[in-house]
């Protein structure tokens, strides 16, 4: 019942913060470029304009103007793109699919290399290997992203000419997922920018879980672990890691949104035909409706992952205290 | 011979800048069946001692000098196989807080088992009747479904019980209990220490049990150890050392009991606090709080003196009045 | 101040000075500051004074380079004929200054709060922690890019890079306060019922003056590895952000904008107007991040953690 309670508010919070998001995403539209002219232009009097103006309900108060934003966006309508003159939701989900390849690509290089080495680091701290790690993890996250994604293509594009510098790869149909990771071309090109993303999170990741498990290798329940005699493989791998993992969870989800903003950066070195290379177009047009389409959606990714991650922890836990959030 | 020979134990914390010395050479034996008490204030090193023997120091922690004889076995500098061998299989642990103590993601099965599994070729199967007879043994109700449970759904004074239930799974000959129970209610603790004692008692099991709780250790022990700054002050059996203690400090301990037949009355504190690691007086450690002290005690650290059965390291032992029947107050 | 008293009498100096790491990047970063600081005294040209620029003289490689490098130019010139090693310290001077002032902005705003919501507790202290939980929710390098872009969307371009230096601060000093808060309502929480300031409150100092004398110096450990580590994520935001032409314009440019601005001509070989302001930027901050962590080891203080 409790978790019930816990997981309703935690809901409405969700709810709350999106209510916020659209009210920010609103009052932009509001008052970022002017509607009538990109749809009829500067030609029409004065007269007409206030005329179509009142038809089209822009001199209602605001917060009746908010409410038929509100309204439509629900029911997925978040206007046209000025630019690509087609529903400006339609034209994100269109370009989803790239950036989403980007972010599993990164995700998976993180996962398999910072989980190990997180682990190592916090077992045998002194030795070279683990040294070795943390000197290279805190160069990378002092290197931006930016910068890592630049100079791969310098070296491995550019010099190297052992990868291709820019763009999305050959994309196939597979159980309809357009992908690029179906094809070879598709692969290759996603290497580097795979890899530039996940730069900057996997350092972060192995410091991370080198110091929670490094924490928790204090514990007492770790020395009574060691007392009862039991092989090392097991306090670490079972005890210790076990308990590692939930921080690390709450934190991953997290990350799982900052990493849709370097996928931004990412995405406009390599040109990548992304959501946030899209984002970067838009506001370069001042593409008004894209421009919130997007920052509606990111919240809704933001606060759907978080909200997840959330219940997630508190479901697998068992003995977070289930009193509001944790705090 | 002993069970347990600890000889000339001392134990240093390297850091910085200097090597703190928190254990000054100790000597202790334990026979078979027998129980020991170690007694003294937080930071006398009692529990550095207990996780010397196990090679459980926490960092950076290490034994720098003496020997450690389990059975036929030198325990320091013990290959971590051997010594696996050892913990929680020959000798086993309860710590201070059972709230710490038990992994807070793991069943308390899972926990047991595990344990039984590291010393034993033992199915599953077994291992699970095995941990709820033991369960059973340390009367916890319904042990079939406490198996299933984590730790934080059982009550301070039951998970206790678990860590006691694991520490006797594999029939140790010597448990180390440190602090069994102050982080427990009143009322638990007396719950625990009389299952304690029973259960020592009935398996012959020996009992090193550290704790600053002098009431406890003489209705459990048949031993005492007195430290103070890292030395062993006093040392004798139980009824001696209580009744006639012959160290100032082990004197003041008891003084500072609050006694049944006179509520109300002040509390005798020993004056002063123990001093910390890195500044311990010259001579005697304990001169500057001791009432009896001169001169001769800040010039050398005493040994301990008397005979066997009964020694203390004070070099005016002699000239310390008995206990009055009224000081006394047992 | 007790607090500071003991940081300097304590081991810190002591290890301090038997770190390698801690000392070269310790100097690393005073000489950089210091560069930064008397830029205008050591550039040989103002990158801002157009007419001392020559267009003549753009894109000339480092005095090193094997062809035509110019005795004039040490590090050779960008596209718009500046001094490269002019442009770099003038720029290094505004991503530091960015980077210093927006800490500065998280420091006090969450100091405040953490203050506040320790002292207040109740509802106060509810509404700011769900408050800073929901913005540490959200990055802050998501916050700022979406930020940023609707202002130059809004103010038009031109106005816009002459905000884009206190936007700049702005933005990234409001979107981190949380993790100062939530340390500092920690402590303030442990030490709120010790004795001396419930003494302090019994001789009738204000609730104000017990928070500033008392409970603040207990935060200085913290605060400092924080703000370290802060002030290196800040300068990477900064450069990020006029990387994708959201910060500095190009006509006052940070190192981000001067990689920004360099990174089109890396295909056509003058890597240089990339290459070495990246260099410098990724100098900087990893000095800072090696200081930041020596720090946390040395002083290992209680940081809030989630």
């Amino acid at each position: 019942m409790d978790y019930l309670y816990f997981a309703i508010r935690r809901l409405l919070q969700a709810v709350l913060v999106m209510f916020v998001i659209s009210l920010i995403g609103f009052s932009i539209q509001d008052n970022l470029g002017d509607p009538l002219r990109e749809l009829v232009g500067q030609s029409v009097s004065e007269k007409e304009r206030q005329a179509l103006r009142d038809r089209m309900g822009l001199n209602d108060p605001f917060f009746i103007q908010y409410g038929r934003f509100l309204g439509k966006a629900v029911q997925g309508d978040l206007g046209n793109s000025y630019f690509f003159k087609k529903p400006a939701l339609e034209v994100i989900a269109a370009k989803f699919p790239a950036t989403l390849e980007l972010v599993i690509g990164a995700t998976i290089i993180i996962i398999s290399f910072a989980l190990p080495f997180g682990v190592y680091c916090a077992i045998r701290p002194k030795s070279w290997f683990a040294k070795f790690i943390m000197g290279f993890s805190i160069i990378g996250i002092s290197v931006p992203v930016f910068l890592t994604a630049i100079f791969s293509i310098y070296i491995f594009s550019v010099e190297l000419g052992w990868m291709p510098s820019f763009g999305r790869g050959e994309t196939r149909d597979l159980l309809g997922w357009n992908s690029g990771f179906f094809t070879q071309d598709g692969l290759v090109h996603l290497v580097l920018p795979s890899i530039s993303l996940a730069s900057i999170m996997m350092p972060l990741f192995i410091r991370l879980i080198r110091s929670e498990m490094m924490e928790i290798l204090q514990m007492e329940y770790i020395r009574f672990a060691w007392a009862k005699g039991l092989l090392p493989r097991r306090v670490w791998f079972l005890h210790a890691f076990k308990n590692t993992l939930l921080p690390v969870i709450t934190v991953g989800g997290v990350q799982v949104g900052t990493m849709l903003a370097y996928t931004i950066l990412t995405e406009s070195v390599f040109q990548w035909p992304g959501m946030g290379f899209l984002f970067l177009e838009a506001v370069n047009r001042v593409d008004t409706p894209l421009i919130i389409a997007y920052i509606i959606v990111v919240g809704l990714i933001f606060v759907v992952t978080n909200t997840f991650v959330d219940l997630l922890y508190t479901w697998v836990n068992p003995t977070v205290k289930l009193v509001g959030q944790k705090s | 011979m002993a069970l347990l020979e600890v000889t000339d134990l001392e134990v240093e914390f390297p850091l910085v800048r200097k090597t703190l010395k928190a254990i000054h050479g100790i000597s202790f034996n334990l026979e078979k069946g027998e129980r020991l008490g170690i007694v003294g204030e937080s930071g006398a090193g009692k529990s550095v001692a207990a996780f010397a023997v196990l090679n459980l120091l926490s960092k950076p922690g290490r034994i720098s000098n003496g020997k450690i004889r389990f059975e036929d076995v030198e325990l320091s500098g013990l290959d971590a196989k051997s010594m696996r061998h050892i913990r929680g299989n020959r000798i086993s642990m309860i710590f201070q807080d059972p709230m710490m103590t038990l992994n807070p993601v793991l069943t308390v099965g899972t926990q047991m088992i595990e344990c039984l599994k590291a010393h034993r070729k033992i199915s599953n199967s077994d291992a699970r009747e095995l941990s709820i007879t033991k369960l059973r043994e340390v009367l916890i109700p319904s042990p079939e479904n406490r198996m299933k449970s984590y730790p934080h759904e059982l009550s301070g004074g039951m998970r206790q019980r678990v860590v006691i239930a694991i520490a006797l799974l594999t029939d140790p000959s010597i448990i180390i209990a440190d602090e069994p129970t102050t982080a427990l209610d009143v009322t638990i603790q007396a719950e625990i220490m009389t299952l304690m004692l029973d259960l020592c008692k009935t398996k012959n099991l020996g009992l090193i049990l550290i704790t600053h709780d002098l009431a406890v250790v003489s209705q459990v022990t048949e031993r005492i150890l007195v430290m103070y700054a890292g030395r062993v002050v006093e040392e004798g059996l139980t009824r001696d050392v209580i009744n006639n203690p012959r160290h100032p400090y082990t004197r003041g301990l008891i003084k500072a009991l609050p006694q049944e037949n006179k509520p109300g009355e002040r509390l005798n504190q020993i004056r002063g606090t123990m001093p910390s690691l890195g500044a311990i007086p010259p001579g005697c450690a304990f001169n500057p709080r001791c009432d009896f002290a001169d001169n001769a005690c800040e010039l050398e650290v005493p040994d301990l003196m008397g005979a066997d059965s009964h020694r203390a390291a004070c070099i005016h032992m002699d000239k310390i009045p008995a206990f009055s029947d009224e000081e006394a107050g047992k | 101040m007790k607090a500071i008293q003991a940081f300097f009498t304590s081991d810190l100096l002591f290890r301090f000075s038997k770190d390698k790491v801690a000392l070269v990047s310790f100097t690393v970063v005073m000489v950089l500051v210091l560069c930064a600081l008397f830029a205008p005294l050591i550039a040989p040209y103002n990158p801002y004074d157009l007419t001392s620029i020559d267009i003549m003289d753009s894109e000339i490689p480092p005095l090193w380079h094997e062809s035509n490098g110019d005795e004039r130019f040490l590090l050779g010139t960008d596209p718009q004929g500046r001094d490269m090693l002019s442009t770099i310290l003038y720029g290094m001077r505004i991503s530091l200054a960015i980077g210093f002032f927006a800490v500065l902005l998280q420091a006090f705003l969450g100091v405040s709060i953490g203050l506040l919501s320790g002292y207040m507790g109740g509802r106060v202290d509810a509404f700011f922690m769900r408050l800073a939980d929901i913005q540490l929710s959200f990055s802050t390098l998501m916050v700022a890019i979406i930020a940023l872009a609707i202002f130059q969307a809004g103010f038009g371009a031109e106005l816009y890079s002459k905000l884009a230096i206190f936007m700049l601060i702005l933005v990234i000093g409001i979107a981190e306060w949380p993790q100062y808060a939530r340390t500092v309502r920690a402590s303030v929480l442990t030490e709120k019922h010790k004795e001396y300031v419930d003494a302090a409150r019994v001789i009738g100092m204000s609730p104000a003056r017990i928070m500033i004398r008392h409970i603040l110096p207990n935060t200085l450990s913290p605060i400092l590895v924080i703000s370290t580590i802060q002030v290196a994520n800040a300068i990477i935001s900064e450069a990020a952000l006029s990387f994708l032409g959201l910060g500095m314009p190009v006509n006052q440019p940070s190192l981000g904008s001067l990689i920004s601005s360099g990174f089109e001509y890396i295909f056509s070989g003058s890597w240089w107007i990339t290459v070495i302001p990246s260099i410098v930027l990724v100098i900087l901050i990893l000095s800072i991040n090696l200081l930041g962590d020596w720090l946390r080891d040395a002083l290992n203080p209680k940081l809030y953690k989630d």
